[in-house]
């Protein structure tokens, strides 16, 4: 028991050390925190009638986010196929980064949620046994279980494999490798449920697309994986850590596939409203031409377009993605293509025009700006802390009581010894 | 039924020359074989209006009337009619005091559904039913019926026009009042 | 703003701007503000499932509620618990050749449900087309019409509200079961309940369902005290609200206030299992149909054509 407190207190010293560039990252972050919690202090005193939504738009920006962080976590598999499935090594290395992304997407997919409600205070009423979950009927019930499921698997085994490495020890792979192989289908699982959480309802002419699921995984694949690449990238900047261009690579060329695609079921779409001409194609009317003079979303959905093409072809030819200006472009446009197309280009659309024919032109006021901002700052903190506690102990730095000294790498310890010397 | 009669001057879509009560309400107590066999509901009418002119002996005791079909110039020119094109006049209706059916029987006012239903045959059997005019009361027990009459006015039976309520805000109408 | 000056223990003068700037900057506003809001209690927090308290349980909750009701609202409301009477499925017919579209009933119902003034809530949306276009071109329709006088030579009307589903999509979405269909077919929600997520709104194809963007208002002189626990007893902040066929009426034998307000009697109301009612009977021999009934909600919403005429001609 002593062990574990005094592990507890080694770890929390860790996180809270580090140069200026962290303090100042770290106030940064708590800052825009403190900023969300007051707009939301103030959502929750005055009520949502400080947002843009209303009953013709009822959900907007918060839970556009939610969709979109919903994808960048399940895209967290696309690294684990490779790396235990396929025993690609380079990216089994970096693999407990990309479920650290996952667990921090997922948190601040439940932070949206929370946000988004009414009576925030009630949210017991939707857990099973204490409250009265409409399962397996709602598809919000079933949300509910697989993103906490989700977490869990992620945290389990992040939390699992730093154990062993800060005692020392190689995972076991027989151990962890029915979780791993649970978390493929259950990462598929979330995104689908998520989208069928839209597509059930003929209300939403727009979400009722049996088109809309794989197009969701897709674009999953898209935007998380562009994450990575860009936080692997600074990581391997900032840290101790070697992750090989080939994991990179690899990721990118995953990328241009799950873009391609993408891009087709967005034209198969298209082809279909459009061709068909049904009075269901308003909503993609409103996006990408614009409904009875109406055309917020129009010039975003297009540039979204845009971004989209253009990564796809900067990812496809080798020789474009295998130069570092190049892919990093690619991974902000894809980035930002999929976070419009998949998170206000999809909610708002389900909404326009509304079930009575209304067109409402939604577009989040300040209060919401800022309290989005706020979550996205502490998902960014949650997995600094994460990576901050994870880097020494993968790399050696940081070793709990128990573990065997002569279980570690000598040449880390070497390497370990010259940064330190450094200071 | 006070509240009957509230309703009716709530509605102010007859036509304004009916003030006085008239005549006792038609309650199903006084309901007649006839009336049983026509499927007149067995529920609460409320009174017909009546007009000031009323009882039409008041005055048509001593002047004879002239029957023939002509342009009002002394008495009743407060009566638009704009009813059945040119084909009526007054006493296709009108008998005395009564009402004049087709067949030449004669009504007295409360009953005054008859006369309309000559015409209006399947506007009358909806009435009947409950699904033509308003109704107020109980919809598994008493209901209150009216008359064709208290909400159009026989002689030019279409709906005066309303103004509408205030239309409904527009959501971005819709802020935070904190007072 | 008064220009008072403060002092503070560090001897440092601030004006009350000042300083309510620097407390307002941190979580210093967090704490002060919805302690201003108060209003957090054990008993309403932990307050079980309307479908899952017994009897007395009720009783109680009723009994707090009120008391609440009665703080808040500065008004003595009571709120009943009528349950449905057995053999009653309600059904509701809407005379469109009739229909002028005055927007009596909008107002009616919010006199007796009491929805909030501001922001403004409404149950009943009165949608205006134009004649002989599209049918029921949702799309072109006006729901912000404001002419002088109704009814408008070239157009028609049609309000909507809850179309109380015998397969309402709402209830299947609510992830809480906050909301369902009560035996004589009345689609209720209970706000004590209701965690206020909007994925009934999304599902709903009729834009029936309202929520409390804010703390409604309604002027005490204007509150109805006579409501039901599933229907008109003045709502929350943050809880989504609808047409209940006006059960506090409705399950006491009275027609819904809609109903009778409608000048020009377009609106009907009865069991729909009872061969005799008036719904029954209009739905047998009128030109009947049902909103959206590709969507297999099966509405107990009935529009029909009494006459072949309109108002406006």
């Amino acid at each position: 028991m002593g062990n574990i407190i005094k592990n507890f207190f080694k770890s929390l010293w860790q996180i809270t050390r580090g140069d200026i560039k962290y303090y100042i990252w770290i106030a940064f972050l708590f800052v825009l925190i403190a900023l969300g919690i007051s707009a939301y202090a103030r959502q929750l005193d005055d009520g949502l009638i400080i947002t843009a939504m209303r009953d013709q738009v009822s959900w907007g920006v918060y839970i556009s986010n939610f969709t979109f962080l919903v994808g960048v976590a399940a895209a967290a598999v696309l690294l684990v196929v490779p790396a235990y499935l396929y025993n690609f090594k380079p990216i089994k290395e970096i693999v407990l980064f990309g479920e650290m992304v996952a667990i921090a997407a997922i948190t601040m997919c439940i932070l949206f949620i929370m946000v988004d409600l009414g009576q925030p205070l009630r949210v017991w009423h939707l857990l099973p046994v204490v409250g009265l979950m409409n399962f397996p009927s709602s598809l919000l019930a079933w949300d509910v279980i697989v993103l906490s499921g989700y977490l869990f698997i992620n945290l389990l085994l992040v939390l699992y494999a730093l154990y062993r490495l800060s005692i020392g020890k190689e995972y076991k792979l027989s151990l962890i490798l029915p979780l791993i192989l649970l978390s493929i289908p259950w990462a598929v699982s979330i995104h689908t449920v998520t989208a069928f959480l839209y597509n059930g309802f003929p209300s939403r002419p727009f979400w009722n697309a049996s088109i809309l699921a794989p197009r969701f995984l897709a674009s999953a694949f898209c935007s998380g994986p562009a994450i990575m690449l860009i936080l692997f990238q600074i990581i391997r900047k900032l840290t101790k850590i070697e992750i090989e261009d080939r994991a990179l690579f690899k990721i990118a060329e995953l990328v241009a596939y799950a873009m391609g695609i993408n891009l087709f079921l967005l034209g198969a779409e298209v082809f279909k409203e459009f061709y068909s001409g049904s009075i269901h194609k308003a909503p993609l009317e409103y996006l990408y031409l614009g409904l009875h003079g109406k055309m917020r979303l129009v010039p975003w959905m297009w540039t979204a377009l845009v971004f989209n093409v253009t990564a796809f072809v900067i990812f496809l030819i080798p020789k474009i993605r295998e130069n570092f200006i190049t892919l990093n472009i690619g991974a902000v446009l894809i980035v930002l293509g999929v976070y419009i197309e998949k998170g206000m280009g999809l909610v708002i659309p389900g909404f326009v025009p509304d079930t009575l024919g209304e067109i409402y032109e939604y577009w989040p006021v300040r209060p919401e700006f800022i309290i989005t901002i706020g979550i996205w700052a502490f998902g960014a903190l949650l997995y600094t802390l994460l990576l901050k506690f994870a880097i020494p102990v993968y790399t050696g730095e940081l070793r709990f009581k128990g573990g065997e000294d002569a279980a570690i790498d000598p040449a880390m310890i070497n390497k370990h010894r010259r940064e330190k010397s450094e200071y | 039924m006070n509240r009957g009669n509230a309703f009716i001057f709530t509605l102010a879509i007859t036509g304004l020359f009916f003030i006085l009560p008239l005549l006792s309400g038609a309650d199903m107590k006084g309901k007649t074989k006839e009336e049983q066999k026509d499927g007149i509901p067995k529920f609460f009418i409320p009174k017909a209006p009546a007009s000031e002119n009323f009882p039409c002996s008041k005055c048509h005791n001593y002047k004879p009337a002239d029957k023939s079909k002509r342009k009002l110039v002394l008495y009743h020119t407060d009566i638009v009619f704009k009813h059945a094109g040119e084909q009526q006049w007054c006493y296709d209706c009108h008998d005395g005091d009564k009402l004049r059916l087709q067949n030449g029987q004669l009504v007295g006012f409360e009953k005054s559904y008859y006369l309309c239903g000559q015409c209006h045959g399947t506007v009358f059997r909806d009435w009947k039913a409950g699904i033509h005019g308003k109704r107020t009361g109980m919809w598994n027990g008493e209901k209150l019926y009216r008359l064709c009459v208290s909400c159009h006015d026989p002689h030019q039976p279409r709906f005066k026009p309303l103004e509408p309520k205030q239309r409904p805000m527009k959501p971005q109408e819709i802020k935070l009042d904190r007072g | 703003m008064s220009k008072k000056i403060r002092s503070n223990p560090l001897g440092i003068e601030l004006n009350r701007r000042t300083f309510l700037k620097g407390a307002a900057a941190g979580l210093a506003a967090t704490v002060v503000r919805p302690a201003a809001a108060g209003a957090f209690n054990w008993d309403s927090f932990l307050q079980k499932h309307f479908r899952e308290m017994n009897d007395a349980e009720i009783k109680k909750v009723i009994g707090r509620l009120e008391k609440e009701a009665a703080v808040e609202w500065k008004k003595n409301i009571h709120i009943g618990t009528a349950k449905a009477m057995p053999g009653v499925k309600f059904g509701y017919g809407l005379d469109l050749s009739r229909c002028i579209g005055c927007r009596r009933c909008v107002y009616a119902c919010v006199d007796e449900n009491n929805q909030s003034r501001t922001p403004q809530v409404h149950w009943i949306t009165v949608l205006r087309f134009k004649k002989g276009e599209k049918w029921i071109d949702l799309e072109n329709s006006e729901k912000y019409y404001s002419p002088k006088q109704v009814p408008e030579k070239d157009f028609f009307y049609m309000p909507v509200q809850c179309q109380q589903c015998e397969n309402p999509p709402c209830v299947k979405a609510c992830p809480t079961q906050a909301t369902w269909k009560e035996p004589d077919g009345i689609v209720v929600i209970d706000y004590n309940w209701c965690i206020g997520c909007r994925y009934c709104m999304a599902a709903c194809p009729y834009g029936a369902r309202r929520f409390n963007w804010a703390k409604p208002n309604i002027p005490a002189d204007e509150i109805n005290p006579e409501t039901h626990y599933l229907g008109n007893r003045p709502r929350y902040k943050g809880v989504v609200e609808k047409c209940t066929f006006c059960i506090q009426r409705t399950r006491a034998g009275k027609y819904p206030a809609c109903v009778e307000v409608c000048p020009v009697g377009a609106r009907k109301f009865g069991n729909l299992l009872d061969p005799k009612s008036e719904i029954r009977y209009l739905i047998e021999n009128k030109r009947v149909f049902r909103l959206k009934e590709d969507m297999n909600t099966n509405p107990k919403f009935y529009y029909f054509f009494a006459t072949n005429i309109t108002q406006a001609d």
